[in-house]
This record gives structure tokens, C-alpha cells and sequence, in this order.
């Protein structure tokens, strides 16, 4: 077994796990948390995409292990973290795709979202071609992408106010 | 066995390819971090992440080519995690990195020595480094000019062929990724790139065929003909 500390959501845990255990099962199966999606359990879907310390990473290719002692942010997070009303605020991402109907069945939304949100910290307006490229790792399977690149390009301007 | 992004052991993991009795995360080690350019050198250190490789200034105003491919590399999860010592210690044979290597005549360092870009890819998922050998970081030799061109699989992403072209003080080299068992220097083409560093000093040349990988996404001469035509993209980008 191994001694896991991280904060998840801001909050801190301390989990104790099989060695081998990943990111995205310590996190839903441990701490609940099945907003974070396994889709292909391959690196190829992007289902499970969570921000390590701020940035996008595939929990189902991550040993919860090396997550040790680092800052995670699922999906359950982001709300509040960054709209304008703080608090239960859906995220400025959030509110788009839910504007944009960027989804259709779902699946792959928050995997969507969280490499979204990581794209728009790190450029707050991106071109098209910018967008395209920051979810080149998520797999829609319903060919949504049209309406997902429009709720990208509509979160930024609702995060640039 | 020792762990650093993990981007290709963990799946490995996953299937049972690699069963290691111990796993050690050498991610955070100090000595693997860090990005110095001077002395006409970049050297970055083996866990640097392909993201914090793109990023970084010192990397894009020295060799850009070699910040744009680690940009290229895999998807924004992927480059978040993945490693520039993980990438040349797996040497996957259509992997990015070891094209630079070669043709930025990189030297790795690890902890018991340092072995030259042209002893250190020996064949197909084989290198120099010996049992418990760490790469702690790579020292790139900063070119006159430089560019990467890749042609990816579709689906998967992974080179189908790519061509690293570099202009240094003592001639070109050019370095083949994607199409062999192994990155392999492409002699032909820095002989004719030595003439005048043009592409179409490279007109209608591509590597020989035999060798080559062929499967089910693409012959050996498919692959051949893609190198030819990656190697002139990349020359005329920088022509």
C-alpha cells in the first residue's frame, strides 16, 4: 500500500492505496469524485483530463502516486473557481457549453472543459487553429467538435468580461 | 524500473508489457531539473516536461526548431507530463526527440557518463544506457538554423516519417525519425544540403527503402518518399 497526500480541490487528503492504483480510479473510487470520466483507459480519450497544479493532465495515465504532495482539480472544482459570482457559479467554461450546447451525450464534456480551462489560463484569446490544437488529446465521439470550439471561443470572451 | 512522465511506462504498465518488481518516480529529482542555453549549447535536463520545453524562452530563441517539436509532440495532456530523458531513453523508433538528438549532436549526460548523440540510439527501443543508467540531461548543440517536419498519423499522431534539418559551423545534418527501426542520419542528404542548402538540392532524393518499416499504415517506400518530402519541407522553411 502507499501513503498518498494531495489536495483535491482545495481540500487536502490523505489517502492510503494499492501501489499500482491510477489517478482517475483514486479519484472517483476513493474520494467519489466520477465527474472524471475513463472512457479509453489508453491516454487517447481525454475523458479524464484533471489539472495537475493548474495544468491538464490524463489521471488514467498517472499512478495516483506521483499526484503525491500536488494541487488536483476535477471537474467538481472548477465551479466557483473562476466566474465573476465566486461561490456555486458555474466556470466560465461551464456556461458556455452549456450556452453553445457544446455536448450531446455528455461523455467527453468534462475531460472538454477541464483541457479548455487549461488552455484559457494559459492563453486568454486563442485563435481557432489555437483551439483545435489545445483539444487535439479529447475524443468526442458524437463529432460535437463544431459547437465545442464555439463554446471555447465564447468562455473567452466571458473570462475576458 | 525508474518512472519520470510516465506517458509510455504507465500504459505499458496497464497492459503487463513492463512488470517491474519496484517502480521509483524520478520526476522530481533536482539534478534532472532545468533549461541552460550558453557556450553554444542548450542543455535541459531530463525530467523538463515537452510543454515546459515549448515554453521556454531560452529554448525559443536559441533553437526554436527543437521548441517547436517538442510543441508537436503527442497532445497538451501528453506534453504536460511526458519528458525530454523519458522520450530519448525509450528511443521509441516514432518518437520526436531522438531526431534532434542526432541532429543537434547532442551529448547525454547521465549519472556515470557522457555518451554522444551517435553512440547513443543503438537500434528499435535500444540505447547505450546501461542497467540502472539515468539520463540527468541532453546538451544541444545550438545550429545556425534548424527545422522539423513531421507527417503524422492521423489517428495516433506518432511520426509516419519526420525529418530534423540543422545547418552547423562544420556542415548540415539531417536526422530521420518515424521511418526506421531506429532515427538514423540521412548522409545523402547532408552531402547535398553541403552544396548549397537549398531544397531542391534535395530534389527527387529519399533515403533507401530497404530497412525501413513497413505495416499496415504505410510501405517502406511510402515511408522512404515521405522522408524525402519532409526533408524538403523542413529545408525550405529555412532556406
Amino acid at each position: 500500500m502507499t501513503k498518498v497526500s494531495m489536495t483535491v480541490n482545495g481540500r487536502p487528503v490523505a489517502l492510503e492505496l494499492e501501489d499500482r492504483t491510477l489517478l482517475a480510479d483514486a479519484l472517483r473510487d476513493a474520494l467519489g469524485l466520477t465527474g472524471t470520466h475513463v472512457g479509453c483507459d489508453t491516454s487517447q480519450c481525454g475523458c479524464c483530463t484533471v489539472h495537475l497544479d493548474g495544468r491538464p493532465v490524463k489521471s488514467c495515465t498517472m499512478l495516483a502516486a506521483q499526484a503525491d504532495g500536488r494541487a488536483v482539480v476535477t471537474i467538481e472544482g472548477l465551479a466557483g473557481s473562476e466566474g465573476p459570482t465566486g461561490g456555486d457559479a458555474l466556470h466560465p467554461v461551464q456556461q458556455a457549453f452549456t450556452e453553445c450546447h457544446a455536448l450531446q451525450c455528455g461523455f467527453c464534456t468534462p475531460g472538454m472543459i477541464m483541457a479548455a480551462a487549461g488552455l484559457l489560463a494559459e492563453n486568454p484569446a486563442p485563435t481557432e487553429d489555437e483551439i483545435v490544437h489545445a483539444l487535439e488529446g479529447n475524443l468526442c465521439r458524437c463529432t460535437g467538435y463544431v459547437n465545442i470550439v464555439s463554446a471555447v471561443k465564447r468562455a473567452a470572451g466571458l473570462m475576458r468580461g | 524500473m525508474p518512472l519520470a512522465g510516465g506517458m509510455t511506462l504507465v500504459p505499458a504498465l496497464k497492459l503487463r508489457l513492463a512488470r517491474p518488481s519496484h517502480v521509483v518516480d524520478i520526476a522530481r529529482l533536482p539534478e534532472l531539473q532545468g533549461i541552460e542555453a550558453g557556450g553554444g549549447r542548450v542543455t535541459v535536463g531530463a525530467a523538463t516536461t515537452h510543454a515546459e520545453v515549448a515554453r521556454s524562452e531560452a529554448v525559443r530563441r536559441a533553437i526554436p526548431a527543437l521548441a517547436a517539436l517538442a510543441e508537436g509532440i503527442g497532445d497538451p495532456q501528453v506534453r504536460n507530463r511526458g519528458t525530454l530523458g523519458g522520450s530519448v531513453a525509450n528511443n521509441d523508433p516514432v518518437a520526436d526527440y531522438p531526431a534532434a538528438v542526432l541532429a543537434l549532436d547532442a551529448a547525454i549526460e547521465t549519472n556515470r557518463r557522457t555518451i554522444p548523440a551517435a553512440e547513443f540510439f543503438v537500434g528499435m527501443f535500444a540505447t547505450a544506457l546501461a542497467p540502472g543508467e539515468i539520463v540527468l540531461r541532453v546538451a544541444f548543440a545550438v545550429p545556425h538554423r534548424a527545422a522539423y517536419r513531421k507527417f503524422a498519423h492521423p489517428a495516433s499522431g506518432y511520426a509516419m516519417a519526420g525529418v530534423f534539418v540543422a545547418e552547423h559551423r562544420d556542415g548540415p545534418r539531417v536526422a530521420v525519425t518515424g521511418a526506421g527501426p531506429a532515427v538514423f542520419r540521412w548522409r545523402e542528404a547532408e552531402a547535398a544540403l553541403s552544396s548549397a542548402f537549398r531544397a531542391e538540392a534535395l530534389a527527387g532524393l529519399e533515403p533507401d527503402a530497404s530497412g525501413l518499416n513497413a505495416d499496415i499504415h504505410a510501405s517502406a517506400e511510402y515511408r522512404a518518399n515521405l522522408a524525402g518530402v519532409m526533408a524538403r519541407r523542413a529545408a525550405a522553411a529555412i532556406e
